[in-house]
This record gives C-alpha cells, structure tokens and sequence, in this order.
C-alpha cells in the first residue's frame, strides 16, 4: 500500500516536473538604450507564449558583446555594431555573430529648459565637447560656463557620438562624465550650463532638445536620416537563428506590426515604417 | 573509615593514560590545532591571492607600455585610436578629494571621539556612538544619490552662500580659539593689573582682525560661482562624512585605552579636565587617534560609489591644482566606469591599465596598513614600557 502510494506521488510529481523543464528560457544581456525595447519585447512576447522564460539584462554594449562570444547570452542587445577586436573573438571561439537592426536611435542634444540657444551646428556642438567654446555667450546665450556632459566611454551612445559628432578627435579634459542616459538628463535638468547627448527617447519635456543644422530630433528626421546624429540600433545572434525557433520569432518581432508600435511607444524610430 | 577513597595504586592508574590512547589525544590535538590553522590562515590566504591575482593583470600593462605615459600624462582616452593611457589626472583627482575628506573629517572626527569618551556623561555617550555608526551602515549608493540630486544642484543655486557660511561657521571658532591662545601667550610674562590690561587689548585687536579676515574671506568666497555641483567639494564632503565613523570609533577607542589611572594621577595633581584632556589624555592616545586618521583615509581612498556619482569624472587637473569647485575623476571611479568595455576575451593594455591602478591603489593601503600598525605597537610599547 505505502509503496503504491510512494509510486503514485512519484508519477505526479514527473509529471508535473515535465512541463516545468519543457520551458525555454531566452537570455539578453547589452545595451541599456536597446534594453528598454528588448525588455518591452519581452514583455510582449511572454505574454503571447507563457511558456518562454525571457530575461533582460542592461550592462552597456561592450559587455552584451562579451556575454555573447562567452556563451552566457542567446542574444546580445547593442547601440553600436561590434568592434573588429569583437568580431575577431568571437569567430575566435566558433561564434558567428549575425545583426538585427530593430529600430533606429537619434542621439538628442540636451540642454537647460532655461536656455535661449536653440540651434546648434555641428562644427559647434563638436567645438564645444573639444573645449574651444567654453561659455554660452559665444553662442549668443547668456554669460555661463558651459557644463560639458558626455555618457562614459563604456556604452554605446558615446561611441556613436565620438563616431558622429566627434569624427575621431579627442574630448577636453574638463568633460564630465555620468553612466546613464537617465543621469545625463538628471544632470541637465538641474544645471543651468549643462549641455549632454541622450538618446531620442531621453529627450523630454524636462529638458531641451536643440536642432542641429537646423534639423530638430524626432521620428520622421531621424527615420529619413535627415538628422545627422542618429544611428541604428542592433541585435546580434549567434548565426542566423533556427527557423521557427523562439530567438527567431523574437528578433523578428520588430518586423510585425505590434513590434513596430512597441519600438514607437518607447521613443524610438521603427526600421520598417520609413 | 575512608574507604570511599581511592588508594594510590588506584589513582596512578587512572592518571597515566596507555600509549594508544596518549596518542590519539595527541593526534586530535594536532587535528584540532590544524583545523582552526587552516580556517584562519583562508583570510590571509586570500589577501595574498587577491595580490597576486591583481599583479599578474596589472604587469602586462607596464610591459606594454611603460611607467612614463602613466604617471606623467593627463591624456586619459583609453578608446582613442591610438589609445592613451595617462593617469595623472586620476591620481591627482584621488589625493584631492581624499585631502577634503581629510579636512572634514579628521578635525570633526577627533573632537567628537574626545567629547564622547571624556567630556559627556556615560548615558548621552550610549545614545550618541550607535547614531554615530549608523553613518557607516548607509550604502554608499545612497550617499551618492544625495549627492547627485540634493547636494549638487545646492552647490550650484546657492554656492556662494553656502560656501560662505561655511567660512563663518568653521572660522569663528577656529578664530576665537586662535585669539584667546595668542594673547595669553603675549601676556605670559606680565603679571597682576597689567596683565589684564594686555590681554584685553591683544584680545581686542587680534579679535577685530579676526573678524576682518574672515569677513573679506566669506565675501569673496560669496561671489564664488560654482557651475557643476558635481566636483571636488561635493564629494570631499560626502567622503569626510562617511569617513567620520571609523575616525570616531577607533580613536574613542584609543582614548579609553589610555586608562583611568592617568586621567586620575593627573587629577590628582591639580590638572583641570582641559589640562588633563589636552596635555594627558590626547598626548597618550595620539599613536591611536593618528592610525583612525589613516583607517579614515583608506576608507576615503578605496570609496568608489560616491565618487562616480559626485564627483564629475573629468579626467583633468583643476587649475589651480587645490581647486575643489572642478569635476576631478579618481582611480576607483576609473576602474569602476571602465571595466564594462575593457574585456579580457578582447584584452588590451585598457583592460590592463585598470589593473595597474588597482594595484597603485593596493600598494597605497598596504604602506597605509604597516604604518598604522608600526603606529600602534609603537604607542603600546611606550604606553606600557
């Protein structure tokens, strides 16, 4: 009798075991500016299919990269695409990375909502990360040492804003550095001198975004390339994923329609929408 | 009749163990003694691993490139094509903001173990030292989250006031102190009436000046305009605060130690609790206030969280070189900021660079931690001998 018992619970207990290991799990790590759209992604996707475990981590582009050639990520989230010294590593250890472009990211120049400047060119904005115009008043703003805010070398932003803005030449030692788009914005909000880049999304009412060239940041100018700082913003899988697969279904979400309206609803720029 | 007791026979036979067992015991004895060998020697153990560990990392850097870039150059773009490598900047940033936590909090600090140990009643001390070292239970993030978001924007709206605040507040007394010890030296020689008289006047002149100074002083430091409320200053003070429980703590503790008996021999000879504190008590204790200074220090050197967030992370020398008010950037926040995208899989000189400053950093706490020692076997010797 104790043994049947025994038995039965047993039986129960696999067959309760079994769907629970049957559940796949997806793992991201990257990016904090395409963290948001993954983990919205995610979001999404869980609810469409209760069985996928999807886990979203943000530790900057060059680590997303890292987690990727180790093998510790199926997908790596990245606001750059990846270095040679990267890509060299990665085929290095049999990883064969292949890039998603999910959205595009336009890079908004912020300053204090107090500020008369509103435009800014970009031999202008790129003097002033150089140290070369260090006060406002040069730029026909009111007489304030300019407060020069730049995101750390670490993530992604910068190096597309190096990229960009910069065009290889080096920033003044009196940059400031933060570690977040968030604390960028903190920054600006509360300094009356503060210039910094965030991303689009970044960019709201709390701050001031410039034009620059004339051209103001938003949906369509970024989309259109108009704007001149933007970029795309990636997704790198090991190989082009198993179709059918759930790293298939996920990296193309951005594709389909409600990936789209995700990828707006969060400020930034949709691929398929130009 | 004792019959209860053993006779000698009885007694030599239950004393002397036989040789199996004298053996064992002696076995479990060693096994013992090794057991709690080796769980004591794990914590030594893993501090030489860590320098280990850290040396091997940190060496390739200066075979690949040198000493002289590193210490010499402010050129700090570890991304740049070629990149460059100075750290200067960072170690000046580093001994700048931990001289302003030194200026906050060692003064603070000693004052505030000396009223804790002999100036206040035994009670408001059980209140006051648990409040005191909560101080050191606050993660340092949320130090830092005050910093950026409450402090700063303070330091840039109303900079010049609060500075010249300051001025008044740590001045006056300094000044007052200052005013009454010179002018009891100037009249040291005089005596009755006339000494009097002197004094008032040395105390009346030097007090008027005094106050012209700090005057002037606070004025112009009240024009200052501070224009990012991330720098130097702001995390000094940060650093000085959160270095103030290891100062009081140990140094409170140095003061106990000096002993009852001679804070009574010198009551005993006529000394106020003043002449008793000044000249007894802080002379006996100062080998253990002085190793508290350097615990403080090291707690203020090694702080990484704080300075990321308050202190701006320009890699520059403010000019001039002692101006607290410029965003500096330390070797901890460096290490910490750049380790994301200084891979080894990808390894470089930048992932190596950041070695190198984790062992200048290492090598600073280790000379800090012998001195400290040396300090205070020194003091015991002479306290007891």
């Amino acid at each position: 009798m104790r043994k049947a018992i025994t038995t039965g619970a047993l039986a129960l207990a696999i067959g309760l075991a079994g769907p629970a290991a049957a559940q796949e799990t997806l793992t991201l790590d990257g990016s904090t500016t395409v963290g948001p759209i993954a983990k919205a992604f995610a979001e999404y996707y869980m609810q469409q299919h209760p069985d996928v475990n999807i886990t979203v981590s943000e530790s900057g582009s060059g680590n997303g990269a890292k987690s990727l050639i180790n093998g510790t990520c199926d997908v790596a989230d990245m606001s750059r695409f990846m270095k040679d010294t990267e890509f060299k590593a990665a085929v290095d250890k049999g990883i064969l990375p292949v890039a998603h472009v999910v959205a595009m990211d336009g890079i908004a120049v912020i300053v204090h909502r107090s500020n008369p400047v509103a435009d800014l060119s970009m031999e202008k904005l790129r003097d002033i990360y150089l140290g070369g115009i260090t006060n406002w008043r040069e730029l026909g703003g009111p007489n304030k040492t300019i407060v020069v805010i730049s995101r750390d070398t670490n993530s992604g932003t910068y190096e597309t804003f190096e990229g960009l803005v910069m065009k290889g030449e080096k920033m003044a030692g009196h940059v400031e550095y933060v570690n977040s788009n968030g604390m960028a914005r903190a920054r600006v909000q509360n300094t009356d001198g503060a210039i910094a880049y965030v991303g689009l999304g970044f960019a709201d009412r709390t701050v001031k975004a410039l034009t620059v060239d004339g051209i103001a940041p938003n949906r369509a100018t970024v989309a259109s390339g108009r704007y001149p700082i933007a970029r795309p913003l990636f997704m790198f899988t090991n190989g082009y994923p198993k179709l059918g697969g759930t790293v298939h279904a996920f990296v193309t979400l951005h594709l389909s329609r409600k990936g789209q309206e995700i990828v707006e609803a969060i400020g930034f720029v949709p691929v398929t929408d130009y | 009749m004792p019959t209860d007791y053993a006779s000698p026979r009885d007694l030599k036979q239950d004393l002397l163990l036989t040789k199996a067992a004298s053996r064992n015991r002696r076995l479990a004895t060693l096994a013992g003694q090794g057991i709690l060998f080796a769980l004591t020697s794990t914590s030594a153990v893993a501090v030489l691993f860590i320098f280990y560990f850290i040396m091997k990392d940190a060496v390739p850097f200066f075979a690949l490139s040198g000493l002289g870039e590193f210490l010499t150059s402010t050129a700090w773009y570890p991304s740049g094509d070629p990149p460059q490598f100075g750290a200067l900047a960072m170690f000046v940033g580093t001994a700048l903001v931990t001289s302003g936590a030194i200026i906050v909090a060692v003064p603070l600090g000693v004052v505030a173990a000396v009223c804790l140990s002999d100036v206040l009643p035994f009670s408001a001390r059980q209140a006051v030292k648990p409040v005191i070292e909560i101080l050191a239970a606050i993660p340092s993030v949320a130090y830092g989250f005050f910093a950026l978001v409450v402090f700063a924007p303070a330091l840039q709206a109303q900079g010049g006031r609060l500075l010249s605040t300051a001025t008044w507040l740590v001045g006056a007394p300094v000044a007052a102190l200052g005013v009454m010890v010179i002018s009891d030296m100037l009249t040291r020689g005089a005596t009755g009436r006339r000494r009097v008289s002197i004094r008032l006047a040395a105390g009346v002149v030097l007090g008027m000046s005094a106050l012209w100074l700090l005057q002037a002083v606070a004025a112009r430091l009240g024009q200052v305009e501070i224009a990012s409320g991330t720098n130097a200053l702001n995390a000094s003070l940060i650093l000085g605060i959160m270095a103030l429980p290891t100062i009081v703590s140990v140094s409170e503790d140095a003061l106990q130690a000096a002993g009852r008996e001679l804070r009574e021999a010198s009551y005993a000879l006529g000394a106020t609790r003043a002449e008793t504190l000044v000249k007894v008590i802080i002379p006996a204790a100062a080998g253990g206030i002085l190793a508290a200074v350097i615990l403080g220090v090291m707690r203020a050197v090694g702080e990484t969280m704080v300075v990321w967030m308050a202190a701006g992370n320009a890699a520059q020398i403010p000019h001039p070189f002692y101006n607290l008010l410029e965003p500096v950037r330390t070797l901890t926040a460096t290490i910490a900021g750049d380790m994301g995208e200084a891979d080894h899989v990808t390894g470089s000189a930048r992932y190596h660079v950041l070695f190198a400053m984790a062992f200048c950093l290492l090598a600073f706490s280790f000379v800090c931690n012998l001195v400290t020692e040396w300090i205070v076997r020194r003091t015991r010797r002479k306290l007891t001998g």
